[in-house]
């Protein structure tokens, strides 16, 4: 077992044991708290330039399968646990985690103390940090000399290259919705449920432009979720120009991205929320709900006044903005996963909400 | 709905298998919720020793029998406008739906809470349940009820076997079983039949190698919900899951699974309409390995739902533990109307109780079984739950918890490492039974794969592996030089000292001795309920080896209180009961308490009953980290060690020699008191008799001992719990036999051998400062000398013994608690013979330490015991308290403590009173007159006889004259009797009609059995010759009375009591809530 260690820019380092990819990573240093579904973290494209750390500490145990696959690769640029299980068990297993990080050239460290990890995270908030086995000076000077994660537009990176059809399950053309998802780093499960429910989907790259999307001809145009800074001017104006011509769902960064559309404004959390326990209060009914999230990013309430935008939904937890609703125009934004993968199916629902604005627009 | 403003909460009663401390835990954090919230609670139970009935937990107290028509006059004096059903267990939940049925709740207007009478029957009543499982989508085993065996027979034909049958309405699986062939079928339908208060069992088409899933889910009145956990039972469908080794969170479940479970879980209490906590459990389709093997080849639902409990449940406890989050009170709060966003979690501080915890630790629960007292019991598990109480233990790798669980487990110094040495190549008891673990570890070391195992015993190969890794560990410890790094990689999978150095060729000492050089010890996370996402504020904290310490010592003044570990026989929730107000004492006293114990279920586990908890194994070597982690300015903390049981007393030696210091009475006066001849020297010099005997190793010593003070002795090993393994030995054959077992028992300890008197046994609890002695009162048995202490129906105050007697008694406690300076409580037997006009007071045994008559004790006097001996302790003397020498004022109530037995659980355990313990729980029934007590004293325990009944007796020539009058009183009120051929006749000859039964079963029906079984009879008197080969004359009687729940006596004392009972005790008891008692006002 090779000695490595996890430096992060505050100089604090964490040593552990290299599995995965043999090579040196650096990164956002971000935690989950999900207790499974580590291969849906993996392959999520949101985690696009990050280092993710599970704060579960037995990871791996079920294995890697072919279906809990959110996206054509792993996005996660390294994994940090506290134990990989080398001998899973599972009907769906076909290899190890080691074994699935190695072939897609993803670096790990195990043995850490990712407990301690956290807590540095969440009292510090997140930073830059790289695993490697340089000696922790020489790693911190180099680290510091690296772009940062907020300066760097990850979305080009992980959007579709070409438009392409996800037809639907069961195909029924009279029940049947054109939907185009935007697609900024989108989770398969998306086009998943919305397939589902008899929607044809076309997928395009994040930099479309609007007219474009509207010469599809939608029913409804999705914005997906996706990594980093969401102010993403090239983005803000599609969206702008999207906004009243069909309904629009945003999720996660699709959300964040309709706030700023409308002129709102977007600033970063701490320690982001990424986990399957959070609980959103829906400000209409009072009914609490536990979702999933990843965010880094969250829209500011206060910045929302003569948008026409009002917060729908907001964390129970710390009381930032979870969901936005417009006063006239059929826009529906979630800052949660309603997709879940990894996490709890409760607010899967807001799929079908869409669909009615769909259905009555 | 209008806002209740009092709430009736019904307790679960005695500790019985299937329902242990784990309701106490719940009531003391409802009763707790509901004094926050304002609601004023009226807590009615029969069981003494639970922190619930204390004051200051609950506004109003009754320990009163748990019966409808005392409930309902407790109703009637109350009228509380709210009932909760939930928090009393499977007692609990029977009671309320039998006040509804009975009209109560209607008559009183008082409405169940969070949990609906109407869902409570929908959850148990099969029929019921499976429709609405169908009508909500939510697949269940295809399965039928069945109200007689014609109908099961059918089923049975049509479902095919192997078939799980279940009875409707009876706890931790009672009377259910797997059934392979007709003929087992109709065994256990029968049972089950007659265990099921409704008559109705249900056969269900059985999962055998599935895994099992389960789900702990809360839901408001609003409609929100949240699972607390989930838990994965290592051992597959089959085996009851208290009896199950789980762990939490679920370690084989994808995300997939786990949100499909999960869904499901908020679908289900959702259609039953519970507000409140409920637990779900799963079976889920096993790997492809163990489905082959198991014959799970073509299935129609990925997961079944298997059962459903409406109510907190001991999977509750375990959850509540295991996450931090508060399932009991965070119900009791939901009960009276609060949504979960409007409860904070006291946790963080921060947050609240709506959202799901995040665990990053694995936690394991291992069952403690009663087999190491019950050797002749059938060790083998299945759906009837057998154990008596569980440990839990968290760490970072699955490894380390289960070692360390297996450490707590306190079986005698018995790590993964023993082995039995009756196992031979290829035949380890792999079935489930309470040594699988043993046996797989054992099989492992002998090169079996770990797939092999998984095929063989169901369990999943992630489990084996996990073992597997274990294994690896030792083969390196056993091979490698021992250098740091593998030391470190062994304490990160749980290697105690004791298993390193046995394997590294070290003793304990010097492994430990390694550790502090390379600097290698373990650091204290948190268990925060949100994986650190958030800063907390919780004190709750168990070790790891990792390298960040989260635990900074504490700088005031601190005290550790050890606890008492798993609840066994012997070693009950009393000990728990005294732990925690230890605790408060210390904090009462300005001095920080920590808590060290390993017991999920308990009150002294809350994370706000101590100013710090560590969920730690109660060994030497977790104690001593303890204290050195604890080890401040002011140096380590001392500790406590008279409130945990045999299990604290028995750490204070080995922690004194580490280098801690105890408070309270030295480990010479401990020592001495378990010192046979040490202590026998010592009443000597003080001139107070005692039984002649001795303390002997050898079998010839033995004999040439009891030739010296005559037969019948009685033989106990020393420095153990409970009576273990003590007889009453009438010969000498009998004595070499039994000289030869107690070699494998006591450890290398002396073999004590006394003179058996049998006299009026007496027992005292005092507190000492080293300068006074307080008595608070004496308790008289009714058994004579040679029934356990445990297993003795205790009266307070001693009714029966003369003003020389309490005088001897207390003067003898008083000159012994000076002498052995004594610091804190202690516990004296006695033994009264009749010596012509007078009589003579033996010392059977002193105990320096809490015993477990300390909360019946306390709550019949109103003196806080345990409080005065942790102020004493602290140094404050009897004195600045304001108590003074001798015995506390006798109170005008009576009260009378009997025990509860677990028999019908333990099939193939004999019943007979003896002095080895087999009680799990007791009852305490409290009035103003002896026969009031003893009236709900033995309704309470389910020993009273119904008047007009029948009675089947058997009597032991040796007791037939004493039975004589017995038999005349129940005669003479009009009870019909049954007898053997010996009894017949006797009871013949005096002329009253009696029917002969015989004893012969293979000899024509009806037989003595037969009715029993049939309900011919309402109760047995049955007693033993004395010589323990005529034992298995009886078995079958004893074993049918426990398996038919009617009273079995095996003492004349006991039936005695029970008969005056029947005969004098009317109706006319009291019904107060208990401080009216201590007060003497009457009303009601």
């Amino acid at each position: 077992m090779k000695k490595v260690i996890l430096i992060l820019e505050d100089g604090s380092a964490y040593e552990g044991y290299r599995f995965g990819f043999e090579e040196e990573a650096y990164g956002e240093v971000v935690f989950n708290t999900s207790m499974a579904g580590y291969q849906e973290m993996l392959t999520d494209p949101s985690y696009a330039g990050q280092i993710v750390v599970p704060t579960y500490p037995l990871i791996g145990n079920y294995g890697i399968n072919n279906e809990d696959i959110e996206s054509r690769r792993i996005q996660v640029r390294g994994f940090v646990v506290r134990e990989d299980c080398p001998t899973p068990s599972h009907s769906g297993s076909i290899s190890t985690l080691h074994e699935y990080l190695n072939s897609n050239g993803i670096p790990g460290i195990n043995g850490v103390d990712t407990r301690a990890l956290t807590r540095r995270l969440r009292s510090a908030g997140v930073m830059m940090g790289m695993i490697t086995s340089d000696s922790p000076e020489g790693a911190l000077e180099r680290l510091r000399g690296l772009p940062r994660y907020d300066n760097i537009d990850f979305v080009t990176r992980v959007t579709t290259e070409a438009a392409y059809q996800w037809e639907p399950q069961g195909y029924d053309p009279a029940a049947s919705y054109h939907i185009v998802v935007v697609d900024c780093g989108v989770k398969y499960s998306i086009l998943r449920i919305l397939s589902s429910m008899g929607c044809a989907l076309t997928v395009v790259p994040s930099n479309t432009p609007a007219e474009y999307i509207l010469d599809m001809r939608p029913d409804g145009i999705v914005l997906s979720p996706g990594p980093g800074d969401p102010a993403l001017p090239y983005l803000e104006e599609t969206v702008r120009k999207l906004i009243g011509k069909k309904p629009i769902m945003g999720i996660c960064l699709g959300h964040q991205l309709i706030g700023r559309a409308f002129g709102g404004k977007t600033f970063k959390l701490k320690f982001g929320h990424r986990g399957g326990n959070h609980p959103v209060l829906d400000l209409a009914t009072g009914r609490v709900h536990i979702t999933a999230q990843n965010h880094g990013y969250a829209v500011d309430a206060d910045s929302l006044s003569h948008t026409g935008l009002e917060v729908s939904h907001i964390n129970l937890n710390d009381g930032t903005v979870e969901g936005l609703r417009h006063q006239e125009l059929p826009i529906l934004a979630i800052q949660y996963h309603s997709e879940a993968s990894p996490g709890p199916k409760d607010t899967v629902n807001s799929f079908e909400r869409f669909l009615e604005m769909v259905r009555g627009q | 709905m209008s806002k209740v403003s009092k709430v009736l909460v019904i307790g679960s009663g005695p500790i019985i298998i299937g329902q242990a401390a784990e309701f106490d835990y719940a009531g003391t954090q409802a009763c707790k919720a509901l004094r926050e919230e304002g609601v004023t609670s009226v807590l009615v139970n029969s069981n003494p020793a639970t922190i619930m009935t204390d004051e200051g937990i609950a506004d109003i107290v009754y320990i009163e029998p748990l019966t409808v028509e005392v409930v309902e006059r407790i109703i009637a004096r109350e009228r509380p406008d709210g009932l909760l059903p939930t928090l009393g267990g499977q007692t609990g939940l029977n009671l309320a739906v039998d006040l509804a049925d009975a009209g109560v709740l209607d008559k009183y207007n008082v409405r169940s809470l969070g949990t609906p009478i109407e869902t409570i029957r929908k959850a148990e009543d099969r029929a019921f349940f499976k429709k609405t499982m169908a009508d909500i989508g939510e697949p269940i085993p295809q399965s039928t009820t069945v109200t007689s065996l014609d109908e099961a027979r059918a089923v049975a034909a049509e479902l095919g076997f192997p078939l799980v049958v279940r009875p409707a309405y009876t706890l931790g699986g009672t009377g259910g079983g797997i059934v392979n062939d007709m003929e087992e079928m109709e065994r256990i339908v029968s049972g089950g039949l007659r265990a099921s208060p409704i008559g109705q069992v249900l056969l269900e088409r059985c999962l055998l190698g599935w895994k099992e899933i389960e789900y702990e889910v809360m839901r408001d009145g609003a409609d929100n919900c949240i699972t607390v956990c989930n838990m994965e039972n290592i051992d597959p469908m089959g085996v009851h899951t208290g009896d199950s080794i789980v762990v939490a969170p679920s370690q084989t479940l994808t995300d997939k699974e786990y949100q499909m479970l999960r869904s499901a879980s908020i679908n289900i209490i959702r259609a039953l309409g519970i507000e409140g906590g409920c637990n779900i459990q799963f079976a889920l389709v096993p790997c492809p390995l163990v489905g082959e093997a198991w014959g799970v080849k073509s299935y129609d639902n990925q997961y079944y739902v298997i059962e459903v409990n409406p109510r907190v449940s001991r999977s509750s406890a375990l959850a509540s533990k295991a996450t931090g989050y508060p399932i009991a009170r965070v119900a009791a709060k939901i009960a009276v109307g609060k949504r979960l966003d409007e409860i904070p979690n006291r946790v963080t501080g921060k947050t609240t109780a709506a959202f799901e915890p995040a665990l990053d630790y694995c936690v394991v629960k291992i069952p403690r079984w009663p087999f190491d007292k019950f050797a002749s019991g059938d060790r083998n598990i299945g759906t009837q739950m057998k154990a008596t109480g569980e440990v839990m233990a968290i760490d970072r790798s699955f490894e380390a918890a289960l070692q360390k669980a297996v450490r707590s487990l306190e079986m005698g110094g018995k790590s993964l490492l023993w082995e039995d040495h009756h196992w031979g190549e290829g035949s380890y008891p792999l079935e489930p039974n309470d040594l699988r673990a043993w046996a797989i570890m054992a099989a492992i070391r002998r090169g079996a794969s770990p797939e092999e195992l998984s095929r063989r015993t169901g369990i999943d190969p992630w489990f084996m592996y996990r073992f597997q890794n274990i294994i690896d560990m030792e083969r390196r410890l056993l091979s490698e030089p021992l250098i740091p790094d593998l030391l470190w990689q062994a304490k990160r999978l749980g290697f105690s000292d004791e298993q390193t150095g046995t394997l590294a060729d070290r003793l304990p000492e010097q492994v430990r001795g390694l550790r502090k050089k390379w600097g290698i010890r373990p650091v204290y996370k948190m268990v925060d309920t949100c994986a650190a996402e958030f800063a907390a504020e919780t004190p709750y904290f168990y070790s790891t080896y990792e390298r960040e310490n989260e635990a900074e010592p504490i700088e005031e003044p601190s005290t550790i209180v050890i606890g008492s570990g798993p609840i066994r026989i012997g070693q009950g929730i009393e000990f728990d009961y005294c732990s925690v107000h230890s605790a408060w004492a210390l904090q009462a006293a300005g001095t920080k308490s920590i808590m060290v114990n390993s017991n999920p279920e308990t009150v002294s586990t809350d994370f706000d009953t101590s100013d710090r908890l560590y969920f730690e194994p109660l060994d030497e070597e977790s104690l001593r980290d303890i204290a050195e982690n604890e080890a401040g300015r002011g140096g380590m903390p001392p500790s406590i060690v008279q409130f945990g049981g045999q299990t604290a007393i028995n750490l204070a030696e080995p922690i004194v020699r580490g280098g801690l210091s105890i408070i309270g009475s030295s480990i010479e006066a401990i020592d001495l008191a378990e010192d046979r001849h040490r202590f026998e020297d010592f009443l000597d010099h003080l001139g107070i008799p005692q039984p002649p005997g001795s303390a002997v190793r050898e079998v010839e010593d033995a004999l040439s001992v009891a030739e010296l003070i005559g037969y019948p002795v009685l033989l106990r090993p020393s420095y153990v719990l409970g009576g273990r393994a003590m007889e009453i030995i009438h010969s000498p054959r009998e004595l070499a036999r039994y000289m030869s077992m107690a070699a494998e028992v006591g450890g290398g300890h002396p073999i004590l051998i006394d003179k058996y008197l049998e006299g009026k046994e007496v027992e005292v609890d005092a507190v000492c400062d080293g300068e006074r002695v307080l008595i608070p009162g004496i308790m008289e048995h009714i058994e004579r000398a040679g029934v356990h202490s445990g297993d003795s129906m205790a009266i307070y105050p001693g009714l029966s013994l003369s003003e020389r007697e309490v005088e001897t008694i207390v003067e003898y406690t008083i000159r012994i608690g000076l002498t052995l300076k004594v610091k804190g409580l202690m516990n004296i037997q006695y033994v009264i013979m009749p010596d012509g006009d007078t009589s003579t007071v033996y010392v059977l045994e002193v105990n320096p330490r809490a015993s477990r008559t300390v909360p019946f004790i306390s709550k019949v006097t109103g003196v806080p015991m345990v409080r005065i001996a942790t102020h004493v302790m602290l140094g404050k003397s009897l004195k600045e308290q304001g108590y003074e020498t001798g015995l506390w004022k006798r109170q005008k109530l009576v009260g009378i403590k009997a025990p509860v037995f677990s028999m019908s659980k333990l099939m193939g355990v004999d019943t007979y009173l003896s002095p080895e313990m087999k009680s799990t729980g007791e009852v305490m029934g409290v009035d103003y007159s002896f026969n009031a007590a003893l009236v709900k004293a033995l309704s309470a325990a389910g020993l009273m006889l119904p008047p007009g009944g029948s009675i089947l007796l058997s009597i032991a020539d040796k007791d037939k004259p004493e039975a004589l009058p017995i038999i005349k009183m129940l005669s003479s009120v009009g009870y019909k009797l049954y007898a053997t051929e010996g009894t017949t006749e006797m009871i013949e000859a005096v002329d009253i009609p009696v029917k002969s039964m015989s004893k012969k079963l293979s000899e024509g029906h009806p037989n003595v059995v037969d009715i029993i079984l049939d309900g011919t009879v309402d109760g047995v008197v049955n007693t033993l010759s004395g010589e323990l080969t005529p034992l298995r004359d009886g078995f079958e009687i004893r074993r049918a009375a426990a398996e038919k729940r009617i009273p079995c006596f095996t003492s004349l004392d006991t039936a005695r009591a029970a008969v005056d009972a029947l005969v004098n005790g009317s109706q006319m008891y009291t019904i107060q809530p208990l401080g009216d008692y201590l007060r003497g006002s009457k009303r009601g």
